[in-house]
């Protein structure tokens, strides 16, 4: 294949996902609308400062007045290598309060070229009277990181809280992409998130007794094997009801909608009962592995988590005789029965699976809040239809993609954190949302026609 | 005829295209009052655009369009209404929960005060079909009329709308051949009240019964234009393929064998009362009857796809028990359902997607997709049964009638299947393509595999079947074992006769 033909078919590849573009426009409208003074902190500092210092003298002589804490440390650290890499030398430093800075300066006895400080040292009085006070130091500037022109929306921190954000909705939004592309619908998934919460944190803290035994438990002191345990339990207890909603609807032939409804308010209930609408905290820390800090390369757990998962959907829907199996069944469920087909088992599987991805939602829940609560993943359903819908799924089935519900479920985090960002009133950030998912819709409709138009007429005889 | 008169409708260098297509170029066409002009020309001459663009769905590029004398803007289906043009498509447009004096009504209610005046509607819709010489019943939902009743209704409605111009698009697809006649008579009635109908079939016979005049288009131009006593069969033919037909049914030397599939005493609800059959090895064996007789319901329930009340279906003398759909495609029958569009198809999904859904058991790996294989099956498929599609990936709803049945061909053929049940295969299909398809079937038959034809089209049934098995309300009512030798007449005869012939 030629090379403008392979970047033809990219391209092709890419308006099948067609709110990428809009979620790159979403971006860059943030960030120009966020773009501020940065100050850098840490090593990051260190490094940019050393080079500032570098280019304003030859193998300059420094003293660097740092703070105690971590950022602090790594600050010097990377200062003194950042010099010492171009001819420099950091030749003290203070690491403490202004009165610890004095005590360096003063003993201080070769002239020095900087006086090198972080943002906060560089404001204390006696750096800022050091060139009078200390003859050493005369004649010797005062100098920080410099500032550079940054958005604040594509800080490091920001993106890793927009991914962290929406991770629990883009992980029941790939059940639901499941369910909807199949021809289906499934609202139950909010409350079994409640439910997987509740169950996971009320088996820990108290466990089960089978009989004369007594399983899991342990409150604060629960072991991790318990709580994987209990966490896979309450998993599989949702991926069952999303079977038992699937087997209601193949087996009776009732409409996905009610059955689904009815089951959202089973779970909620059930949830609610258990926990007597109170929240069940009494769970060790350690819980908090997986929705909270803890990360991998700097990528929080829940979003490795969310990535994992969407890779391995994408193979199943892409890949897998299933996944052909289960757009057949959405795009034309007679015709794919009497092509053999094995309809019911599809479905089944597909609300299972939705059942499934809504339990470790919740168990992300819990993770993240360190506890279970009845109240959890309200409205949730609706954000994961709104995120499959955004990402180009028809609700009518047989059609959609799986990265595109990861683009949809994005494209709604960057808006709700960007209108943080941009001081968009509370209130009125529903507005936004709502227009943007009408937006993105008729976007879609608009291009199908376009495409239609394109490819001529159809002959209907 | 009123040839001298200005015509009723007169249609001028009428031309449109498609980015990439030349769907219409340079038509000229004129309808004259009573009178029935045949529209023909295969699939994708651009017959549809042409009434797409008299209903005011497409508007030209090029041309004029001048009804009764005066220029007509048909911008819109309602400007069409307005300028007294009424289509009545294959698919019809009645809303199935409503009765029918409500339909008829729909969108022009008769009353005051935005109030509905049922009795005034029904009122004026009785005297209607008075006036028609029709009985059908106005006050039951339309979803219990046959389509034939529904389509009197369209009829009615059109008059109701004082059209003067009826388009018809393919009005006896779905009408057992007593409606037709029913129909044929009520279109020539509108004849002598000075209507001009046009109308179009992919039957020829029909043509020769109810038409006076013939436009052939191919390929988006007007070929010809001939009084229907000034032509015959096989030169309609030649004029719409552009090559003189040879023959309409390729020849073959029936070679048959065993009985493969045994079929006794099938029975389910009022549609199958107790069908026996067989089918042998290298035999085509028509199965024909008018519709409801119970065909297609007697295929679907060989093939699983309905579970019988009882009878016995052997396959090689080995019983095939329940098991739906699976088990007999796992037996090698596969069944090409008449509606390909809603049955046979997932016409959103790509021609490969589509090719591979019954395959998927060679065409993976541990419940992986073999995607290369698969395109590469599909290629030699698709050039061994000449599907005509830009490519794999195109979507089978863009395809014509007869590439969309080729297409459910290649994904049965695909798995080397030893009995196909073909459901009314060629049902609007141009001749080019049916030809196609009659070949295939030839090929299949020759090659060993028992072939089961469901057919309403007695010619197609004479020309291609070995053996001829006819159904009247559920029951089999004769068969014709030399089926080359037989007639229409006698075929019509078992199926109309019922009972008293078994």
């Amino acid at each position: 294949m030629s090379g403008a033909a392979c970047i033809r078919r990219g391209l092709f590849r890419l308006a099948n996902y067609g709110m990428l573009p809009v979620l790159a426009l979403l971006v860059v409208m943030f960030s120009v609308q966020t773009i501020t003074e940065q100050h850098p902190e840490g090593a990051a500092a260190g490094r940019t400062l050393a080079a500032e210092i570098l280019r304003t003298a030859v193998r300059p002589r420094v003293v660097a007045v740092a703070q105690a804490h971590d950022g602090d440390t790594q600050f010097v650290n990377a200062l003194v290598a950042g010099l010492a890499a171009g001819g420099g030398e950091v030749v003290a430093t203070a690491r403490g309060d202004a009165a610890e800075a004095g005590r360096i300066f003063a003993s201080v006895r070769e002239p020095i070229a900087a006086v090198a400080c972080t943002r906060v040292t560089a404001g204390w009085p006696v750096v800022r009277n050091a060139a009078a006070a200390f003859p050493a130091l005369a004649g010797a500037p005062v100098m920080t990181p410099p500032a550079v022109r940054w958005p604040q929306f594509l800080m490091p921190a920001n993106i890793r809280n927009i991914a962290n954000s929406i991770s629990i909705i883009a992980i029941i939004a790939i059940g639901m992409t499941l369910v909807i592309i199949a021809g289906g619908i499934d609202l139950s998934v909010g409350s079994l998130i409640a439910l997987a919460a509740v169950l996971a944190t009320l088996l820990i803290r108290d466990g089960i007794t089978v009989g004369p035994l007594r399983l899991l438990g342990g409150d604060l002191a629960a072991t991790p094997m318990t709580m994987v345990v209990a966490s896979v339990l309450a998993v599989t207890a949702c991926g069952l009801l999303g079977l038992m909603s699937g087997g209601l609807i193949t087996g009776f032939r009732l409409p996905p909608f009610i059955v689904t409804l009815a089951m959202m308010l089973i779970a909620r209930g059930t949830a609610k009962d258990l926990t007597q609408s109170e929240s069940v905290y009494q769970i060790p820390a350690g819980y908090t592995w997986l929705g909270g800090q803890a990360s991998l390369w700097g990528i929080p757990n829940a979003v490795v988590l969310m990535l994992v998962l969407y890779a391995a959907a994408w193979v199943l829907m892409h890949r897998t005789v299933y996944g052909r199996y289960l757009y057949a069944v959405g795009g034309n469920a007679e015709a794919a029965r009497l092509s053999g087909v094995p309809v019911t088992r599809v479905l089944l599987v597909a609300y299972f699976l939705c059942g499934l991805l809504a339990g470790v939602g919740g168990i992300v829940m819990a993770s993240r809040t360190k506890s279970g609560s009845a109240t959890y993943g309200e409205m949730y359903e609706l954000s994961a239809i709104a995120a499959v819908v955004v990402g180009g799924t028809s609700i009518s089935g047989g059609e959609g993609s799986i990265l595109g519900t990861l683009i949809g479920a994005f494209i709604i985090a960057v808006i709700e954190t960007g209108m943080n960002l941009t001081h968009v009133p509370a209130e009125r950030q529903p507005i936004v949302l709502g227009s943007v998912i009408l937006g993105a819709v008729l976007l879609d409709r608009l291009k199908q026609w376009a495409w239609r138009r394109r490819s001529g007429p159809v002959d209907e005889e | 005829m009123a040839s001298a008169s200005p015509p009723l409708l007169s249609m001028r260098g009428i031309a449109k295209s498609f980015p990439g297509v030349q769907a219409l170029r340079d038509v000229d066409l004129d309808l004259h009052r009573g009178e029935v002009l045949a529209l023909l020309g295969e699939n994708g001459a651009g017959k549809s655009t042409l009434i797409k663009i008299l209903g005011g769905a497409h508007t030209p590029d090029a041309g004029r369009i001048v009804v009764d004398g005066i220029e007509a803007r048909l911008r819109s289906p309602q400007q069409a209404r307005r300028t007294g043009i009424a289509v009545i498509h294959q698919e019809l447009n009645l809303v199935p929960g409503l009765t029918g004096c409500e339909n008829i009504f729909l969108g022009q209610e008769r009353g005051a005060w935005r109030c509905v005046s049922r009795a005034v509607e029904a009122r004026e819709a009785e005297e209607l079909m008075r006036r028609l010489g029709l009985d059908v019943p106005l006050h039951v939902p339309c979803r219990r009329l046959t389509v034939a009743q529904q389509q009197i209704l369209e009829i009615a409605k059109a008059l109701l709308h004082e059209a003067r111009i009826i388009v018809m698009d393919e009005p006896t697809a779905a009408l057992t051949p007593l409606e037709t006649r029913q129909l044929f008579s009520i279109i020539d009635d509108l004849r002598s009240r000075g209507l001009g109908i046009i109308y179009i079939s992919h039957r020829l016979e029909e043509i020769f019964r109810i038409a006076d005049r013939i436009v052939v288009l191919r390929d988006g131009t007007k070929v010809g234009e001939r009084k229907v006593n000034a032509v015959d069969r096989p030169g309609l033919i030649a004029m719409m393929v552009g090559r003189p037909l040879t023959e309409e049914f390729p020849k073959r030397e029936p070679r048959i064998g065993e009985p493969r599939l045994v079929v006794s005493g099938l029975r389910r609800g009022r549609a199958v009362k107790g069908v026996s059959l067989e089918i042998r090895r290298g035999e085509v064996l028509a199965l024909t009857g008018l519709v409801g007789s119970g065909r297609t319901e007697t295929a679907r329930l060989i093939f699983g796809a309905d579970r019988p009340e009882s009878g016995t279906i052997l396959l090689d003398g080995r019983p095939l028990a329940g098991g739906g759909p699976r088990a007999a495609i796992r037996h090698g029958i596969a069944l090409l359902p008449e509606d390909r569009k809603t049955q046979g198809l997932v016409l959103a999904h790509s021609l490969r997607d589509n090719f591979g859904l019954p395959n998927m058991d060679w065409l993976s790996t541990c419940g992986f997709l073999r995607r290369r294989l698969e395109r590469t099956r599909f290629s030699e498929y698709a050039t061994r049964l000449r599907i005509r599609a830009p490519a794999t990936t195109t979507l089978a709803r863009n395809l014509s009638g007869g590439n969309q049945q080729k297409l459910v061909l290649a994904k049965w053929l695909a798995r080397r299947c030893e009995v196909l049940l073909f459901d009314e295969p060629t049902r609007g299909i141009d001749v080019g393509a049916r030809y196609e398809i009659y070949a295939l079937i030839n090929e299949l038959a020759a090659a060993g595999k028992s072939i089961l034809l469901i057919s309403s089209d007695l010619p197609e049934v004479l020309g291609m079947a070995d053996r001829i098995v006819v159904m009247h309300e559920g029951r089999v009512t004769g068969e014709i074992a030399d089926a080359r030798n037989s007639d229409q007449r006698q075929i019509m005869e078992l199926a109309v006769r019922g009972g008293e012939a078994a």
